[in-house]
Formats: C-alpha cells, structure tokens, sequence
C-alpha cells in the first residue's frame, strides 16, 4: 500500500493575507497586490464585489466582513479603505495593525501622506509595501528599519537618475 | 503634493484624473496604450528611462482596469535590466501584473537565480521580494537550495536573510519537497536563536508552516518557542522600534502563539509550567486602553492567547479566565472585540463544557443579533445556534423567529434552517415545534423545505392529541391575507386529514374550510392542486352523510380538473369523482392516514453522534445538517404502515385499482405518488406516503411483478431524476466544471469540494509519463468510510494507481499515487469515479480526470526555415488537415496565441508575416514516442467567431486528435453552436467512460 495517512494537515497551507486592496471612497482602485494566485478575470471581480460591500457600510461597524469564506479586513483612513484579505482562522486584529503600520509608514515617508500622494506617487506606495510584506506574510515590524530601506533605495534611484540626466547632458552637449 | 520624480508619468495621471466621465478616460487611456506599443515595438531610441517610465504607466492602467496583456514581455525583460533603477520596475511591476501561472516568469527564472546567488545585495531583495510574492512550482524548484543558503547564511545582512525567510515559506507552500525535515528542523532551532526581530519574525512565519504540515518533525523547536514568549511578555531586550506602542512586537508574539497551537501536546512540565504562566501573565494583564491601535494590538494578542488556551485544554483555572472574559467582550459597545468575543465563544463552545457558563451572556448575544453590522448578527447567531439546548430553545428559537420578520436577506436563509434545526433538536414539546414551522413557513416560506413539513405532518399524524390542534393553528394561517405556497400545502394537508375534529368551531364546519382551502387554488402550482384535490376528497367523505351541497362543489372542482395536462391532477381528479360517488366504501378508502412508524430524524441522530464535538454552526455545517433533514423522508424504507421495503429505486407501476375504470394512465402510476392503494407508495418516498390520500384498510390488491422494460429501461425520465436526486444531496461548494477547466491549464488544485471532502490534485508531466497525486483530505470530524476510488481510464492511457482506504479519519488526508502513460493521441480523459459514506449519506461523484492531450504536448521551439520545410513534408490528408472552424469564442489573436502557449502549443510569434495569423509547433509524446505537430491559425480581423485551422504531424491520429482538440478549446460552446452535428457521444468518437459521462453532464 503506497498511502500515506497523517492526522491534522491542512489540505492546503494557508496563506495569510491573500490580498491587499486599497479602494477610493468612490470606488476607484488606488493600488492591488495579490499574494494567492488570482487570475485577472477574478481579479476584476473580487475588485467589484467587495469594493461594493466595503463602501456600503456605515461608520462605527466592526472592521470584518465574512466573505467566500474567508475574512476581510479593512479601515478607513480619510478617503481610502485599506483592505486585507485574511482565512478565517486567522488573527483579524493583528491583520488590521498589519494596515496601521502600514499607513503609519506611509505617513513618516511622505509626511502627512494623503489619497493624491498616493495617486500620483503610487509606485512608491508599492515598493514601500514590499518592505512590509512578503507572500502575504508580515516582513519587518520595525517602521524605522523600512524607512531605512527605503530611503536606500531612492538614493539608488536618484543616483541613476543624475547618471542617466548628465549623460544626455554630455550627449546633447555633444551633438550640439 | 509630492513629487513622482517622473515627469510623463505624471501628466499623464493629471490627464486622467481630469477627465469628465468614463468615456473621456477610456480615450486617454487607450490613446497612452497606442503610443506605449509603438514604442515598444520600435525599440530604437527607447531610453532606460522612457521604458522605465512606460512600464509604471501601464500598471497605473491596470490599476485603472484596463488590459495590459501586451506589456508582459517588456516589463519581464526589465528584470534582466543590468541597472537597479530598471530592474526594481521589472520586479515590482512583474509580481503586480503576473502569477504564477504565467509562463513568461519561466523566461527569467535564471536571471533571477543570477540576481539571487550574485553579490550585489540590492538585486538579492529584489529577486527575493519577486519570487516570494509570485514565485510558482518551477521557482520552487529550481530557486529552493539557493534561497536557504541565504536564510542560514552569516555573511547575509538581517535584511536579506528575512527576505530569504518569507521566500522560502512562498517555495515551501508550492512544495513542500523542497525543505528536508531531518536537516532542517535543526536549522529552524538554530535560526530561533536570532538577535534581529525583523529576522526572527519572518522565521516565525515560516515555522508555522512547517509545523502546520509537520508538527512532529519539529518538536525541537517548542522549548525555544516558548522562551522567546517568556522574552517577549517580559520586555526583556526589545529595541525600541521593535516595540508597537509600547507593546514588544505583538505580531511576533502571536505568530508564536500560533506555532504553539500546532503542537499536540507539551510534555515537558518546566515548559508548560512558563507557557501558563506567560498566558496567565497576558489573560489578566490586558487592559482597556484609548488608544485604539494599541488597544488593537493587546486584544490581538489576548485572543491568540484564548486560543492557545483553549488548545492546550489544560488548565482549569486559565480557562475560566478566557470565559470570564469572553463574556465581558460580548457585552462591550466597541463592534471589533465585542465581533471576536462572539466569535471565540462559538469556539470556545467546541473544546469546554462551559455552556452553563456561557448561557449567562444570552442576553447580551441576542442583542447582537440585532446589532446594526451583518457581519456581529452573523457571529451572534452562530453562536446562538452552538450554545442551544433543552433549557433554552424555546427563548432563543422565538428571539431567531422574532428577528427573521425584519432581518436581511442575506442572513434569512440561514437563520431560518437554524430555527428549523434548533426546533426539531431541541423541542419541549411537539406542540410547540408544530407551531413554530408554521410560523417559520409564514415569515421565510421560500426557505422552509418540503422535508420540514413532511416532518411536521408526520408527527401530528402519529400523535393524537396535536391533531385538533394543528388542524386550528393551519385554519388560522389561512385567513391571513398572503399565504406562502408551502403554508397553502400543509393547512391543505392538515385541513383534509383532521378538519372534522374543528367542525363544532366557528368558522370551521366543513363548507367553509372547504371554501378557505379552495380560494388558494388558482394561484398554486400543480403538486400542490394534487395535494388539495386530496384534501377535498377527505374533508366531502368526513360530512357523513354526505353534504349534497358539497359534494356538488367539489365535483364541480374535480370535473374542471379531469382534463388538466398534468397527469398527476387529472389522476386524482378522475379517481375521485368516481371514488365519491361509492358512498360508505369511499369512508373506507379515504379513511384517516395510519400512523408513521416512529424513526430517528437523521438530523437529531446525527446531533447525538456529534455531540460536543461540534456545535459549531458554519454555512457548510449548515448545508450538510439541511442535507441531512433531506434524509429525514427521503430515507428508503418502509414508510407507511409496516410495507416492504422497496427493491427498486424506480417506482414500481401498479395496475389500476379496480374501482377506477378508466383511470390507468400509466405515467402517473411511474411516479407512483398517487396510486390509490396503499402499496404504492413502496417507492419509498415519504412524498409518496403523504401524497397518497388513501388508507391502509383498502382492499389488499396483489401486486404483479413490474413489465421489465419499464424497471429497466434506463432512459426513463424519471429514473434519471430519482438518481440526480440522491446523487446530490451532498453538493460540491463550487462548479466541477470550473475546477476541471482551471486544472486542464494547471498542474495542481482542486478537483472537488464538498462539505465533506476535498479532492486536490497535483501533478507532475514528463514526456508520456505522469505523476498525478490525488489528495483526499476529509475535512469533517467524523471518519469518512466506505471510501472507493476507481479510475476509469481512457483507452488511449495507462494508469496504476494504489489501493486506498476504506476510511478517512477525521481531519486527516490520504495521498493517491497514480501513474499514467499516454499510449497514443486522444482527446478524452479518465474518469475518477468516487465514492464515500459520511454518517449518514452515501455520495458518489463521477470527475473528469485533467488528463487532458495539452498535457502530453510540449512547446516546441522551431526556426522558421525547419517550420518550412516540416510543413511541406506534410502535404494532406491525413497528415494535414485543415478545418474551418466557427462559433470561435471572439478574442484578440494575441489572447488566442496566450491560450495556445498556455495549452504547451507553442506560438512561434513572427514566422508568418500575416499578423492575424498564428503559427505554433508542439510536441506530443506518447509510448511510441515524440511528434512533432504543427499548428496554423488563420484568423479573418473581420469576423473574430471563424477561424481556419491547420494541423500537420506524421501521425494522422495525432493531427486528427489535436485539431479537435484545439477546436474545443477555442469553441464557444454554450454561445455559438458548434458546427459539428449535436454532440451525442457517438458523434463525437468517443468511447469508455467519457462516453457514458457526455449523458450526464
């Protein structure tokens, strides 16, 4: 007999957050990151149908919804909905400091961050998520230690930038 | 506003936030995207920058909901980039737009191994970031040894290794064969040692995985767990920033609590003795604070800490602190925790005997469960449900009725099945259970079943002193001014049968109980006519002697009904009219019904066998308890009056009585649910008992043995549907169809749900050989038995596969190794037929196997010339052939070259000159070895639902079979009919078990 039979494993291991979803208040998507694999159409239509039910619940209600059998977890921060999707077991508080640490950090790097810092510096907002998770799990806890990173990286970026501007200088020097 | 340091991408965002309506943005959108794909496709002059910049527009589109299938291949090969600024754009935007499904990551997997063992630390994030969020089986791999090096290395700094921690965790979950248990528990330990809270965090993270699928193997690892919660509850060497408002990492904390409920037990009593009391320390030490996110964070850590208290099971003490304060939270304002201390309770409700405890906070959980938010009236009801029993379901049940007038939609149908459940369980006394389904079947008809009101009508049936009763409480519901269908059905019933008891009453001699039921008769459907003709019947034979003045009335009825379409009506109609004009033979005929020989409701069983192991009430539950009501009546046996039990599951047809002379319509003796004599209703239906208005004193007729052709002949209609009807009363939570579409694309996933059960296939492909492994994973408490797996292969395949247990244990999984070896082309697939026995129901279930041709296909990379000159090799029939193929579901030819990559037909983009054209090579592998197959797609840009396709290969079966296959990928079917004639199994070659599933499907 080639079977294996052992007690207690999960039929498939969990992931923890299977995605992030950040919505307007008036619906419009401000920036997506899918841990599980999810096609595009379902993509769409996860999209539709939460942003739907997110944004027709009143103030004071608590922070979850029950959805396809998992949890969403979400916060409003002015005009934005931070959204998380967790499994059922887990933790939902500790999901929903997983946002306010993240608006937290999005606050100290863009100072009193706002819906159009977020818009019009929106790839900034994903590279700085990718420092605070990983394959749907919490990465660094520490907000200084992301900035650190983060500021690492736009001098990288910036550095490139001077390069790349003062070689077209030399070029359009040159072909003057 | 801050800058986004690029200029375009900018203006263009400005551009699109200006525009007026969604029209005006699609225009800016779409003319972004013509100018995006010149560019790229004329490369020259393109700058680092610009593709840069290009690159993060469209996923700004993307974000917008437009497709930017296009731009895969440019933002993939930013990733090769030599310069970070390029290759941070390609990673980001690559993990956004793609998964791991996505072929194009193939291409790059080895630039991302360079970026992963190379020196250059950034490029090492990047490349780890990337695959830990998107990475598929084939990163896992090939990337696995790599990736752990760098976790256990002491050259990597912190953040490299934590980065390594989570990419392997993403590898591990797409397979587990990548971490070696005997090495690397030591690892684990080891890593548990670490100083930076960043890196242990993320070590955590991956322990839990570990420990999930494999607690044994990890045991090492507990000590160390609980020393760094003792470290952590104590504030003993916590940097600063580690702490989150003054709380040292609440999230490490809890990861670890979390690993620790994965271990059975802790023998060691130092080790337990510092577990309790760090969770003793967290139990009393959680206060009430302003501050909401550290209020957030504490109550995060004390509810991971109910948990694993209530895991451990241990300590009396410890919990009935969790209770004490479970029961505080149920009672605050604050929506969040007082959500969770619902939620825990429930859960609590599985592993204690606290329920006395618990019952305490009725009253608070029913304020709940009127609460503002969906998401608290849920948990309270759920809660409501787990915590009733004798003592208080006469209060909760009336609160679930009570709220069921004014609650949502979304929450009615569950909150009437629980009431129905609860009120059968749990019932003081059957009067009070009669009225509360009917008073169930006013407020939520559309969700009372037929099952339950059977159940109602057989326990007035059986008990005298409720007849009267029910028979009052119906004609009551009846003068109401809109009576729900199934509440016409059972005062019908319970009218017809005991009515007679009331006639002294106001309101209720026999005429007007007639004329009350008889109002509700245009407006109902067809079964529920048969039930009041039967009615009627009974309450005219109950006027003894006969009221002329009624028995006129009814004729009156019977006779408009005598050429009704419906066989059933017309029957009974028939019947009756001949049947009342019998005088004193009809009072013998239509006598009282006997009464149901007293059975165990399957559900109350059911509740017994599971006692205290699960009260918990999920959707799911609640779908396998209302299946299991099903059984209530639909359980085969002798239903009425000690009758053998039935043989065959088809109604056996019964001569007509001999008081019906002209009555014999053969359909509807089929059904057998209105012969009228008693024996009929051997079908074992309970319908057919209830239905059939006839007593049990009737003359005994001798039953003939049934005409053969019609027990046999499995064409019957009927047949069919009694079969559909067993076969699903277990439901798969999910479309088969969709399962088996996804894994014909993939090599792993789900096959089928249910609420018991869950079939997950993975598989590996080589060549004509293949590993498939089904997974079994029995997901209920209770061991699933009779388990019987066969695979009915294809003809075109070979498959082995080993013997499989005949029971599942709760909560456990078994592993199916198949092998199969492709003998030669086909479009068919194996079959899996399954079955399995829960408690109380026997499931079968028939599955398509994904061992579908694309599966024994590999791209093949083909230079133009060679293409040439294979093609012309190749010059007709019956190694080439060419069909033109309409009802083509309408997509771009680019879609169209996707799919075929994605079916291992590999596109060979740029071979034709004709841009509506595709060309493609694959290879197919069989026993007798490879073929090359050659595939031309002639699209017409004018009309998108035809196409000609061509397929060449030495093997004509192969070139036939690919070319059909190819065609059933790209058809349309349930839109555009297929061209070939309807598609009955003959006319589509097939043969075996597909053949036989083609009918079913």
């Amino acid at each position: 007999m080639n079977c294996s039979v052992t007690g207690k494993t999960p039929i498939i291991i969990g992931w923890r957050i299977h995605f992030v979803l950040l919505i307007s208040r008036q619906g419009k998507v401000r920036l997506t990151k899918w841990y599980s694999p999810y096609s595009q159409k379902e993509r769409t239509k996860v999209i539709r149908e939460l942003s739907g039910m997110i944004l027709s619940r009143g103030p004071k209600l608590c922070n979850f919804i029950e959805w396809r059998g998992l949890k969403v977890v979400y916060k409003r921060y002015a005009s934005l909905y931070f959204c998380m999707c967790v499994d059922t077991e887990d933790n939902e508080l500790e999901t929903l400091e997983i946002i306010h640490h993240y608006v937290e950090i999005l606050d100290r790097y863009f100072g009193n961050v706002c819906e159009l810092d977020l818009i019009f510096n929106f790839h900034k907002a994903y590279y700085i998520l990718d420092e605070v998770l990983i394959a749907g799990e919490l990465q660094e806890s520490s907000k200084k230690s992301v900035a650190r990173v983060i500021a690492a990286q736009d001098t990288l970026i910036d550095n490139a930038k001077e390069q790349a501007n003062s070689l077209s200088n030399m070029i359009a020097q040159a072909t003057k | 506003m801050a800058l986004s340091g690029m200029r375009g991408l900018s203006v263009f965002i400005s551009d699109v936030r200006n525009c007026q309506n969604k029209e005006q943005e699609r225009v800016r959108v779409d003319k972004e995207l013509a100018n995006i794909r010149t560019r790229f496709k004329n490369q020259r002059g393109l700058t680092a920058y610009e593709k840069k910049k290009y690159v993060w527009k469209m996923l700004y589109i993307y974000m917008l909901g437009y497709d930017v299938d296009f731009g895969h291949m440019e933002t993939v090969a930013l990733i090769s980039a030599p310069k970070y600024a390029e290759k941070q754009v390609g990673y980001i935007v690559t993990s956004c737009l793609l998964n791991e499904n996505h072929d194009f990551l193939r291409l790059v997997i080895n630039t991302v191994r360079n970026d992963i063992i190379g020196r250059n630390e950034t490029f090492q994030c990047l490349a780890l970031t990337m695959v830990g969020n998107v990475g598929g089986r084939e990163f896992s791999e090939s990337l696995a040894p790599d990736v752990q090096k760098l976790l256990i290395s002491n050259s990597c700094r912190p953040l490299v290794r934590k980065k390594a921690a989570l990419c392997l965790l993403r590898l591990y979950r797409k397979n587990p064969d990548v971490v070696n248990v005997e090495g690397w528990s030591q690892q684990m330990v080891q890593l548990l040692d670490e100083r930076d809270l960043g890196v242990l965090t993320a070590v955590m993270s991956l322990l839990v995985a570990l420990v999930a699928s494999n607690p044994d193997g990890y045991t090492n690892c507990l000590s160390k767990c609980v020393y760094i919660l003792e470290r952590l509850t104590k504030s003993q060497d916590i940097l600063q920033e580690y702490t989150y408002y003054g709380i040292p990492s609440p999230w490490l904390q809890v990861k670890t609590m979390r690993v620790l409920q994965y271990f059975p037990v802790i023998e060691d009593s130092t080790i337990r003795k510092g577990l309790f009391d760090v969770l003793h320390r967290i139990l009393v030490g959680t206060d009430v604070v302003k501050n909401v996110n550290k209020n957030n964070a504490s109550h995060a850590v004390l509810f991971e800490a109910i948990a694993l208290v209530m895991h451990l099971d241990a300590d009396k003490d410890l919990m009935s602190q969790c209770v004490a304060l479970l029961g505080k939270f149920v009672a605050v304002r604050e929506p969040n925790i007082r959500y969770l201390g619902l939620e825990n309770m429930t859960r609590m409700l599985l592993v204690a005997d606290v329920s006395e405890s618990i019952k305490k906070h009725q009253a608070h959980i029913i304020t709940s469960l009127k609460d503002p938010d969906i998401s608290i009236r849920r948990r309270s009801l759920d809660l409501l449900y787990g915590m009733c029993d004798i003592s208080n379901a006469k209060d909760i049940v009336e609160e679930l009725l009570q709220y069921l007038t004014t609650a949502d939609f979304a929450i009615r149908e569950e909150l009437a099945l629980k009431a129905a459940i609860l009120a059968e369980k749990f019932a003081p006394n059957l009067a009070w259970y009669v009225e509360v389904i009917l008073q169930l079947i006013e407020k939520a008809g559309d969700f009372v079943s037929d099952d339950i009101w059977y159940r109602v009508v057989q326990f007035v049936t059986n008990n005298d002193d409720l007849q009267a009763f029910a028979a009052a409480k119906a004609r009551e519901y009846l003068d109401k001014p809109a009576v729900h269908e199934t509440m016409v059905k059972v005062a019908g019933y319970l009218l017809g049968e005991y009515s007679h008891l009331l006639a002294r009453r106001p309101g209720c001699s026999p005429k007007e109980v007639f004329h009350i039921v008889h109002d509700k008769f245009p407006t109902v459907t067809t079964p529920t006519k048969a039930i009041l003709l039967s009615a009627y019947v009974k309450i005219l034979m109950h006027t003894q002697p006969l009221d002329q003045e009624l028995q006129v009335q009814v004729e009156e009825v019977f006779k408009r009904c005598e050429n009704v379409v419906d066989a059933e009506v017309q029957q009974r109609a028939v019947e009756y009219i001949t049947l009342s004009r019998k005088g004193s033979s009809m009072v013998d005929i239509m006598a009282e019904m006997p009464k149901f020989p007293e059975r165990q409701s399957a559900l109350i069983k059911k509740a017994e066998d599971t006692e205290g192991e699960s009260t918990e009430m999920s959707a799911t539950k609640l779908r396998q308890q209302q299946n299991s009501m099903a059984l209530v009546v639909a359980d085969p046996g002798p239903a009425n009056g000690g009758l053998p039990p039935p043989s065959e599951q088809l109604a056996l047809p019964e001569p007509p009585p001999p008081s019906v002379e002209t009555a014999a319509i053969p359909k509807a003796y089929v059904n057998g649910t209105s012969s009228p004599h008693p024996s009929a209703s051997t079908n074992g239906d309970l319908l057919g008992d209830l239905l059939a208005p006839l007593a049990i004193e009737a003359p005994p007729v001798t039953t003939p043995p049934p005409p053969p052709s019609q027990v046999d002949d499995p064409g019957d209609p009927l047949a069919l549907a009694l079969y559909d009807q067993q076969v699903n009363q277990i439901k798969p939570i999910g479309s088969i169809e969709d399962w088996f579409r996804a894994l014909s694309l993939k090599d792993s996933g789900v096959l089928y749900e249910d609420p018991y059960i869950q079939i997950g296939i993975k598989s590996d492909w080589r060549e004509a050989q293949a590993k498939v492994v089904l997974f079994l994973g029995n997901k209920h408490t209770a061991s699933l038995v009779n388990v019987r797996v066969l695979i009915l292969p294809a003809p075109h395949l070979k498959m082995q596969f080993s013997q499989v247990p005949d029971t599942i244990p709760p909560r456990a999984q078994v592993q199916v190794p198949v092998e199969v070896v492709c003998l030669s082309a086909s479009r068919e697939t194996a079959v899996l037929d399954f079955s399995y026995t829960t408690s109380t129901l026997p499931v079968s279930v028939k599955l398509r196997l994904p061992t579908l041709m694309n599966k024994f296909l590999q791209p093949a990379p083909i230079s133009a010339s060679d293409f040439v000159a294979h093609w012309r090799a190749l010059v007709g029939p019956p190694t080439k052939l060419q069909d033109v193929v309409r009802g083509v579901r309408p997509m771009p030819v680019s879609d169209m070259g996707d799919l075929f990559n994605s079916l291992h037909i590999g596109v060979a983009p740029g071979l034709d000159p004709n841009v509506n054209n595709i060309v493609a090579a694959t290879t197919f592998y069989s026993q007798a070895g490879a073929t090359l197959c050659l595939v031309r797609v002639e699209t017409d840009p004018s009309d998108r639902t035809q196409m000609r396709l061509t397929v060449a290969s030495q093997d004509p079966n192969a070139t036939y079979e690919l070319k059909e296959f190819i065609k059933e990928q790209v058809i349309d079917i349930p839109v555009a009919p297929v061209p070939a004639p309807a598609p009955s199994p003959a006319a589509w070659g097939l043969t075996g078990p597909a053949a036989a599933l083609v009918g079913l499907i």
